[in-house]
């Protein structure tokens, strides 16, 4: 074993998107001695195609006035489903601006405010002249007021390119194409990782006084998901093998309401933030019938909900893809979506052939994002296990509860990367470097073999095929534990998935798995992917009620009494399922109510009945 | 009927250098929609589990798939199959780090490239946390986002005849990093700190003109003109600096 590599760092970070690198940066300015990680070269990452926004309360812009703090926080509670914990919520919404004005002191090209004349769903929106010059925001679902930054159609790019050259600047060290692929700890304490490196295949332990956790989500277990391919949910698998941290409310799966057909690219929220419409097969602009006040914007999981209800009504457009419905910008005009929405534009161009500025864009409801991830306190540190840390995507913070707002995700990176990073300075200060080198050593010695055992079975017939177990398991998760669920299918769901985690034991690599090959890397992953799909898909049967984007056909109504709680699912070395605990959710300051959208919301039910034969549109 | 069609795959894996870098064929049936990025995860999962290349977005934003399709440096996972001929040569971006098949290391070249070009806002102005952010007029925010909004995907380097021959020229992508700092009014650096950095034949002066650069960014970033804008920059900061330098030593 001695002839692995062994690096030793004050604080190790698995993941270089905003979360991690934000985090990273903290520690840093701290004077600590930063190793970040990460599967492709940091400005690779997923948070670059964010192309939306991040939601801070300036108030800058007219349709913001008046905005704040307080009105940020009901907005996100309300989102949420009143799954968030509050204190988080508040700490967020209190820190956000000053995040935002941070990123354009580090260089983030923000959109501003002009006096350019602009209309907005038949209104003429007027600028404050006092106010040119400042961060402006657009509108994102959800929210009471114009809250959500940008920077024209490339939020997540700016942002990551700003934060990866301050990493720069500061000579954090980075090291890229490496693939973390088992926590090293005593079931008490982390000491860091066992890292496969892309490049060559070679193990390497790097041993850490903290470790963070900032890999992003689990997108790509579905088959269908707006994500790029490295998002596996790779970090949630690690925390979860340890057996002794939980992952929060694996349950709570977002759909965006846009993503293409066929490639299921995103299509931003701020092609409906900026004006644009969904129409069904007859052209017929169908959210105001369902929800009168919120129309295109009431919060994602219940768009998703209601086009998936409009399409089972029959106004679906069919496809050789399985019917969808049309999104329209058209109207919002060719200078506004060469600018603004530029990336739309490219992206129907490119995968397409079609123009948005004349066509009509193909979407349905996609996975999107997972509000779910390695549980941890409001300090970003993991339950279960000292000196581990996790933030952003992969973290349950927890923030979004079951539903999170556009916008909110890129500021929950930035915001909680500054919160969070001053957390782990603070606790890898106190903590005094401790390199156990038997339990080290050990931990390599595990991965190796476990890799030797893959290709010593390589090429030899039989066995199962790691990408067909894999489409098995995306078609698993797709089909049953999709927007709409119920018992039946779940019950399947669990019980097909635990068939697959045990079929995992028994991949055989086809080709040789030599070095950095690619099978051997999702032969290694696999098994952790079952492991989550099986937390979501229990998750979900197990939870008796509907919430946010969780909606059971058999429970269709919010639960307080019962279910105004986290699932943690936790599973123990060598059981087949995870076991599922639960904890109460943090109410600080606004009670259970109604959200004012959506199918729990009496209002918009009754209203949108009344309105439903008088839209003009 | 759906086309059978002929991929051309460079092949070679620098851990076995005992076998010699190839062209291996893969065939298979055309699909609608297909895109290279559809096309080689069916190869791999299909035929040839061992095949190297890298995507990430597949959503052409993230940067991490330009290789040479037919000879001409793109982004594969925007490559739609029904334009192209019924044999497809697939080669490996030139100029970077050769990691694996259609693998390359362009993630190390942008980030020298970056630490060159000092690619950060340099000030000695402090955040305060309790201030209002400083205004910017957003036809400059615009200008600074559209020199921005590079990916790195490599490209321009890869199909810069300069890049090819001198492995130090920073090429269009690196004078376009310059541009967008100098673009940027936050960034305090002085026209003769940037000559320090940029004016030089690795540099801005090394471009011959070319321009396939131009030609093939795949985001349609205007190369052409951040090369003219920040030759003229350097070039009269050049002239000034020579002027001044006789001075100096009398």
């Amino acid at each position: 074993m001695r002839d692995h590599e062994v690096l030793v760092t004050d604080v190790l970070v698995i993941g270089a998107g905003l979360a991690g690198e934000r985090a990273a940066i903290e520690a840093a300015l701290a004077g600590l001695n930063v190793t970040i990680l990460s599967l492709v070269p940091p400005r690779r990452s997923h948070s670059s195609a964010a192309q939306g926004g991040m939601q801070a309360s300036l108030g800058n812009t007219a349709m913001g006035k008046g905005d704040s703090p307080d009105i940020h926080f009901v907005d996100t509670v309300k989102g949420s489903d009143w799954g968030c914990d509050q204190d988080v919520a508040r700490l967020f919404v209190e820190t956000a601006p000053v995040a935002v004005r941070e990123m354009a002191h580090w260089g983030v090209p923000w959109t501003r405010v002009t006096l350019e004349k602009r209309v907005y769903d038949g209104k003429v929106i007027e600028e404050d002249p006092a106010k040119v010059g400042l961060i402006a925001a657009r509108n994102f679902g959800g929210t009471a007021k114009w809250r959500t930054c940008y920077t024209a159609d490339g939020t997540g790019h700016t942002l990551l390119y700003t934060m990866d050259s301050v990493v720069l600047k500061l000579g954090v060290t980075v090291h890229d194409r490496v693939e973390a692929i088992r926590l090293i700890h005593d079931g008490e304490q982390c000491f860091g990782a066992v890292v496969r490196c892309l490049r060559t295949g070679a193990l390497r332990a790097y041993v850490a006084r903290t470790t963070v956790i900032a890999s992003g989500g689990y997108g790509r277990l579905y088959g269908a998901s707006t994500n790029a391919v490295i998002n596996e949910g790779s970090g949630m698998a690690l925390a979860l093998d340890t057996g002794v941290v939980p992952l929060g409310n694996m349950e709570a799966v977002q759909f965006h309401p846009t993503g293409i057909v066929p490639s299921w690219i995103l299509i931003t929220e701020g092609a409906r933030g900026d004006g644009g419409y969904l129409l069904d097969k007859n052209l017929h602009r169908f959210m105001p019938d369902y929800e009168p006040v919120k129309k295109e914007l009431a919060s994602r999981d219940v768009v998703s909900r209601r086009i998936m209800q409009h399409i089972r009504a029959g106004y679906g457009v069919d496809s050789p893809y399985g019917p969808h419905v049309w999104l329209d910008i058209r109207h919002l005009g060719e200078r506004h979506i060469r600018t603004n929405l530029r990336e739309i534009a490219a992206i129907c161009q490119n995968f397409n052939g079609i123009d948005p500025v004349h066509d009509l864009i193909p979407v349905r409801p996609t996975q999107h994002y997972s509000m779910g991830g390695v549980r941890t306190n409001i300090h970003g540190q993991a339950y279960g296990m000292y000196n581990l840390f996790a933030l952003g995507e992969a973290a349950c913070w927890d923030l979004h509860g079951f539903n999170r707002l556009g916008g909110n995700s890129l500021a929950e990176t930035v915001v909680a990367g500054k919160i969070v990073g001053a957390a782990i300075a603070r606790q890898t200060k106190e903590t005094s470097p401790d390199v156990r080198w038997p339990l080290v050593y050990e931990h390599l010695a595990e991965e190796s073999a476990r890799i030797e055992r893959l290709r010593a079975r390589a090429v030899r017939p039989g066995g199962e095929n790691v990408y067909a177990l894999r489409h098995e398991m995306e078609q698993i998760l797709s089909e049953n534990v999709g927007i709409f669920r119920t018992e039946g299918p779940l019950v399947e769901a669990c019980d097909k998935l635990r068939e697959l985690h045990r079929r995992a034991q028994d991949i055989r690599l086809r080709g040789e798995g030599r070095g950095a090959d690619p099978e051997l890397g999702a032969a290694l992953r696999l098994p952790g992917m079952i492991r989550l799909a099986l937390c979501i898909a229990k998750g979900a049967l197990e939870r008796k009620e509907s919430r946010g984007s969780h909606y059971r056909e058999d429970y269709p109504k919010r639960d307080d009494v019962n279910w105004l709680k986290r699932t943690l699912a936790y599973w123990p070395a060598g059981a087949d399922e995870p076991e599922l605990r639960y904890e109460p959710v943090k109410i600080t300051e606004l009670p259970p109510g109604d959200r004012g959208y959506g199918e729990s919301s009496s209002f918009a039910a009754t209203a949108g009945r009344q309105d439903a034969g008088a839209n003009p549109s | 009927m759906a086309r059978e069609l002929t991929f051309r795959i460079f092949r070679f894996n620098p851990d076995q250098p005992d076998v010699k870098p190839r062209l291996q064929d893969y065939r298979l049936t055309e699909e609608p929609g297909m895109t290279l990025f559809v096309v080689l995860n069916k190869l791999r999962e299909e035929q040839d589990p061992s095949l190297r290349f890298d995507f990430v977005c597949r959503a052409a934003i993230c940067g991490s798939c330009g290789m040479l399709v037919n000879g001409r440096p793109t982004l594969a996972c925007k490559t739609l199959t029904k334009d192209l001929p019924a044999v497809t040569t697939l080669m490996p971006l030139p100029v970077f780090k050769l990691l694996g098949d259609l693998s390359v290391d362009t993630g190390v070249w942008f980030r020298e490239m970056s630490l060159r070009t000092e690619a950060w806002i340099h000030t000695d102005q402090v955040f305060d946390p309790n201030a209002e952010e400083e205004r910017m007029d957003n036809a400059v925010a615009l200008q600074i986002y559209e020199a921005e909004r590079c990916i790195e995907c490599g490209c321009c380097i890869g199909g810069c005849a300069t890049a090819n021959i001198k492995p130090e020229f920073i090429g269009a992508a690196g004078v376009n990093r310059v541009a967008r700092f100098m673009l940027d009014p936050r960034d305090k650096r002085s026209d003769a700190e940037y000559f320090e950095v940029v004016g030089t034949e690795e540099g801005v002066f090394g471009c011959v003109g070319l321009m396939a650069c131009d030609d093939n960014c795949p985001v349609g970033i205007p190369l052409r003109d951040q090369l003219a804008y920040v030759r003229r920059k350097m070039a009269a900061a050049g002239w000034k600096l020579r002027r001044r330098a006789p001075a100096a030593r009398a």
